[in-house]
């Protein structure tokens, strides 16, 4: 049952082959079994799953069902749900439990969806292994040496140990794509601005955005329908209307043209790894699609870009933890109100995050914001021309989700550029607002990797839609590390 | 090179308590960083306007009218202190 996709399980469900209740017990023998190793989640809603199952069994009973109702997903922790904890995977709120509903949260539940629990993640998001969680990291299915990828690294391992069907995430510099590749899922993470994010906690908000981890892109295309479109209360919502993916991904695909930097092929990019995502590229090329050599000529500039304008924003952003009205407060007592907000957020806060909070005030301070802050929104601007060059000339550009494989649990701790530059193919989307899609596509010594496509603003259909044939044609997407098949 | 008088002075503007411990590391670290984004220096931005935010939209703006309701109960739930329906801190006037 487990291995069963989102569109499968939906087919079953309404053929009454199985009920939502027998099918959310399922998946919570399942995190029983399995998350004392790999420690996916941070809170699991079991009494909440139940109940809602129980709901969605009615629904289905009585034809007034979606067809994501009765279908168990996951929510990464940085969404809020009310009256369940919200941690952010931070001790600073390892005691806030939500008075509301993301919009998301809220969408996908009146669709029926049951939520299994809140996955672990990189504290406040940031980080790109899972090691910067308060509750410990998560460890890699493939290899529990290893790390799973982040900063929805929870969401990853969940989906690919198929202890959760599908899971919810954020990218903010490739916290989707990543840990998708190096668990061998699927992951999304839409144009900014189709998915709302109000009640998801913000990090950097010009380039925060929610999407899916899913084994599928159908499946991506399932969920991305019900969670996208406009929403009042996030004033960067966009009012677009929703194409409706699911039926999309199944029609005639057109022979679209894919841009490839030659540029991702250099020596930053594993060798093996670069062999699998040419044998990738040629099997898109045998479906139909046309390769064609670009140049993204600034794109090797979107780390130092990324690591200016995300930790400025995160400073800014963060700077709502005091202790005050809600999170964590030290239990030792302050003489003034400087001291006790600075006892508050310097125990309450990991180091990752507080780094990032300094080198936003750093790069912000007097004397050095022309120099760092608008110099950076300047080569941003540089990045994101030269996608939108590219896209006169191809439909996708295409590439390596990472550089290499998963890697070990403490290999890159001490060092937070080493850690940063994995997400060296995944931030040029960010910085540019655009869709942005990881495909599993082949394994690198026994670890699998990922291919992504960028596409143009709104264009998320059609990214949908070349990941379902491309699937459709690969069985990259169904392997499933061997302890949890 | 980010010394340790520098990551005090930005701890204070962040309001972030440090440890003596914490300070070696957050200058090394920082340092780093700040080495690796020094890359942007290099770059000829000459002409080229600063992007804040990838909406190439204008933004919209709602009816000014109030929407939200009185939740300061369900709020105040989380707060470390409250008494008569307000937040407690410090005492910070002698």
């Amino acid at each position: 049952m487990h291995t069963r996709t989102l569109a499968q399980l939906s087919a079953d469900l309404r053929a009454r082959r199985m009920s939502a209740t027998e099918l959310t017990t399922h998946f919570l023998r399942r995190i029983e079994k399995h998350d004392a190793t790999l420690n996916a989640f941070i809170t699991v809603t079991r009494e909440q799953a139940l109940a809602a199952a129980a709901a969605a069994d009615k629904r289905l009973a009585n034809g007034n069902a979606t067809p994501l109702t009765g279908l168990p997903i996951a929510h990464k922790d940085i969404f809020c749900t009310a009256g369940v904890k919200t941690s952010c995977a931070s001790k600073m709120l390892d005691n806030f439990v939500a008075p509301y509903d993301a919009t998301i949260v809220e969408r996908l539940q009146n669709a029926g969806v049951v939520m299994l629990g809140k996955t672990n993640m990189d504290e406040f998001a940031m980080g790109s292994s899972n090691e910067t969680s308060f509750y410990g990291p998560v460890k890699n299915p493939w290899d529990h040496a290893l790390v799973p990828g982040g900063s929805s690294g929870g969401s990853a391992a969940a989906v690919a140990a198929r202890i959760a069907p599908a899971a919810t995430g954020t990218d903010t510099g490739g916290s989707i794509r990543q840990p998708a590749a190096l668990t061998g899922i699927t992951g999304i993470k839409p144009t900014y601005g189709r998915v709302s994010r109000y009640g998801m906690i913000a990090f950097a908000s010009s380039l925060d955005q929610a999407g899916v981890l899913t084994q599928t892109a159908e499946d991506a295309a399932l969920l991305l329908e019900a969670m996208a479109g406009f929403d009042e209360r996030d004033s960067t919502s966009l009012d677009d209307a929703v194409p409706n993916y699911s039926k999309l991904v199944n029609e005639p695909w057109e022979k679209i043209k894919i841009g490839v930097p030659e540029s991702f092929f250099d020596k930053g990019l594993d060798a093996d790894n670069a062999m699998v995502l040419r044998a990738a590229l040629k099997e898109l090329e045998k479906l139909g699609a046309t390769l064609k050599p670009i140049e993204l000529p600034h794109i090797h500039l979107s780390v130092p870009a990324y690591y200016v304008v995300a930790p400025a924003e995160a400073s800014s952003n963060l700077s709502r933890f005091d202790g005050v009205r809600f999170g964590y407060r030290s239990a030792e007592k302050a003489d003034d109100l400087l001291a006790f907000y600075m006892r508050n957020r310097g125990e309450g806060f990991g180091a990752e995050v507080k780094r990032r909070i300094l080198t936003g005030a750093y790069v912000l301070s007097a004397g050095y914001f022309d120099a760092y802050y608008l110099q950076a929104q300047r080569v941003r601007k540089l990045v994101s021309d030269d996608f939108t060059r590219a896209f006169r000339e191809v439909d996708f550009v295409a590439g390596p989700t990472t550089p290499a494989p998963a890697f070990g649990l403490g290999q890159k701790t001490g060092d937070p550029i080493q850690m940063y530059l994995n997400d060296i193919y995944t931030i040029g989307a960010n910085l540019a607002g655009l869709p942005a899609m990881s495909l599993p596509c082949g394994l690198v010594r026994g670890l699998p990797v990922g291919m992504q496509l960028v596409a143009p603003p709104l264009h998320e259909a059609q990214l949908l839609k070349t990941g379902h044939y491309f699937q459709r044609a690969t069985d990259w997407h169904q392997r499933v590390p061997a302890n949890y098949a | 090179m980010l010394g340790p008088d520098d990551i005090r002075r930005l701890c204070r503007l962040a309001r972030l308590d440090i440890s003596a411990t914490e300070i070696a590391d957050a200058s090394a670290k920082l340092s780093s960083i700040v080495a690796m984004v020094d890359q942007l220096q290099a770059v000829d931005t000459t002409g080229v306007a600063p992007m804040a935010h990838p909406l190439d939209r204008p933004q919209r703006l709602r009816a000014d009218v109030v929407t939200d309701v009185d939740r300061h109960e369900l709020y105040q739930r989380n707060a470390a202190q409250v008494e008569r329906d307000l937040y407690l801190v410090p005492k910070v006037i002698e």
